[in-house]
């Protein structure tokens, strides 16, 4: 399995400044590929676009060589940075999974996810609960490809090798693909079978 | 330092209380006797309002508090009658309002072009002055209570639907949404699970803050003789019939039902203010 952008070039509007210029990127499910990248160089914009969450942009992103449909589940799921946008405030935490599948309880443990807080609003989970649940609800049994932009950055040490400890776990056993974009080095080096740097791969005159 | 710092003033009951008691306060005792006035009409006994010629033309005594008109009937219970006809027809014609402002605030965020038409439709229903098109389609749907609930209904979504339809867009973009999107939700599930739960509270409070306009409306439409028809005791009838008598010295007939009518207008306001305020905290500044 392959998921590869040719040729991306994205900008906000005509004429702002452009943040991606003919990006060619390559995921694979054999491999977890890290993109690391100053801030401002376009690692989100280029995930958003990877999952499609961007719509207008310039080049082509294939799955296996195929178009991925507009509408319908998307085989590329995206985490984000901040759990806390990514929550409707109106949900309790059992519906924020149950919109995408049923979550057995041995992978809620896994997380770290105690049974009381499905009962919770967003509004009353830290930051680093609500990571748990945002990254487990995008692990669908449908899933391809992962991409966590800058996932764990605002979490603490330990919840950060909790949490990529049960991802990779989970990318392993159902030969999943996962992009870790991050601009922290070292974290990469130790989960990463391979780095790319975005400025090598970005064109953008500077 | 001074010693009335902290000191409590056991007198001053509602200086006491915090905001949220008194804004509780507020709407509790608003919405009471707006639905005691409206309850209290339902059970009037219609024998209680017919003609007694020895009463004619009474000024307000303790009997009759309000007064009683030229057919001797009692001012104070066919100003209740009234009222209660009003919020009757109030309640409706919110209700129908903002169904209609809910509608066209979803239509208007499926794609572009919907939301150019709810944009245009919008600013087409509020360049024409509300009372001109009440009485156009009162008119055209042959009057009466009927004409004049859909006539109030289709002129006061407007506001609502302009407010609703920017929150929409706003959420619309929101990474919730998209991420629901993307987990293959279709767009009534969207719209019906993910956005719905967020302004609810708004069409509420707007439901609520349409009703003043909506009785005010019917009112004024009436007054001018194009609404209900002179046998329903509505105040704007009441209003209407009193100017005729107005000139022999009867100030009561219309002095107390248009008093009644800015009261129950004013509690209203009072109730959906209020309400707001404790679904909304962060608008309770403005």
């Amino acid at each position: 399995m392959e998921l590869t952008g040719r040729n991306i070039s994205f900008k906000y509007s005509s004429g702002s400044r452009q943040i991606l210029k003919d990006v060619d990127i390559t995921i694979d499910n054999k491999k977890i590929l890290g993109l690391f990248g100053d801030s401002g160089s376009g690692k989100s914009s280029l995930c958003k676009i990877l999952a499609g969450h961007i719509k207008r942009y310039e080049g082509e992103v294939k799955l296996d060589g195929n178009e991925i449909p507009k509408s319908g589940f998307n085989p590329v799921q995206l985490i984000y940075q901040h759990p806390e946008k990514v929550m409707n405030p109106k949900w309790k935490m059992h519906e924020v999974l149950e919109e995408s599948w049923d979550v057995p309880d041995s992978l809620l443990e896994d997380f770290g996810i105690q049974k009381s807080w499905l009962n919770r609003w967003p509004a009353e989970l830290s930051g680093g609960e609500l990571q748990r649940f945002s990254v487990l609800r995008s692990l669908n049994p449908n899933t391809k490809f992962l991409i966590a932009d800058e996932m764990t950055t605002m979490l603490d040490a330990i919840t950060q090798v909790q949490i990529f400890e049960s991802v990779l776990k989970i990318v392993k056993e159902r030969n999943m693909g996962l992009l870790v974009v991050s601009h922290d080095r070292d974290l990469m080096d130790i989960i990463c079978d391979e780095v790319i740097y975005l400025d090598d791969i970005n064109h953008v005159d500077i | 330092m001074d010693e009335s710092v902290g000191k409590v003033n056991k007198f001053d009951v509602l200086g006491n209380m915090n905001l949220r008691t008194k804004t509780l306060l507020a709407i509790g005792l608003s919405a009471f006797i707006l639905i005691l006035v409206v309850v209290i009409s339902f059970f009037i006994d219609p024998k209680s309002i017919t003609t007694n010629w020895t009463m004619m033309n009474q000024p307000p005594s303790l009997e009759h508090i309000f007064g009683t008109d030229w057919l001797g009937r009692d001012m104070f219970i066919r100003t209740l009658k009234g009222l209660g006809l009003s919020v009757q027809i109030g309640f409706f014609a919110s209700i129908l309002s903002s169904i209609i402002a809910v509608a066209l605030a979803f239509l208007s965020s499926f794609n572009k072009h919907l939301d150019s038409f709810v944009s245009w439709l919008i600013d087409v229903f509020l360049s024409i002055p509300h009372i001109l098109l009440i009485i156009l389609i009162s008119i055209a749907l042959g009057g009466g209570a009927f004409g004049v609930l859909i006539g109030v209904a289709f002129t006061h979504w407007t506001s609502l639907a302009r407010v609703l339809r920017a929150e929409i867009k706003r959420i619309k973009t929101s990474e919730f949404v998209t991420i629901s999107e993307k987990l293959g939700q279709s767009k009534f599930w969207i719209a019906r699970k993910q956005i719905l739960p967020l302004v609810i509270t708004q069409v509420i409070v707007g439901t609520i803050l349409i009703f003043p306009h909506a009785i005010m409306h019917e009112a004024s439409v009436t007054f001018l003789g194009f609404g209900l028809s002179p046998h329903e005791p509505a105040i704007g009838i009441i209003l209407s019939e009193s100017m005729k008598y107005l000139a022999t010295g009867n100030w009561w007939l219309a002095l107390f039902p248009g008093l009644a009518l800015l009261i129950l207008v004013l509690l209203f306001d009072i109730a959906g203010e209020n309400i707001k305020k404790m679904l909304d905290p962060a608008s309770a500044n403005d």
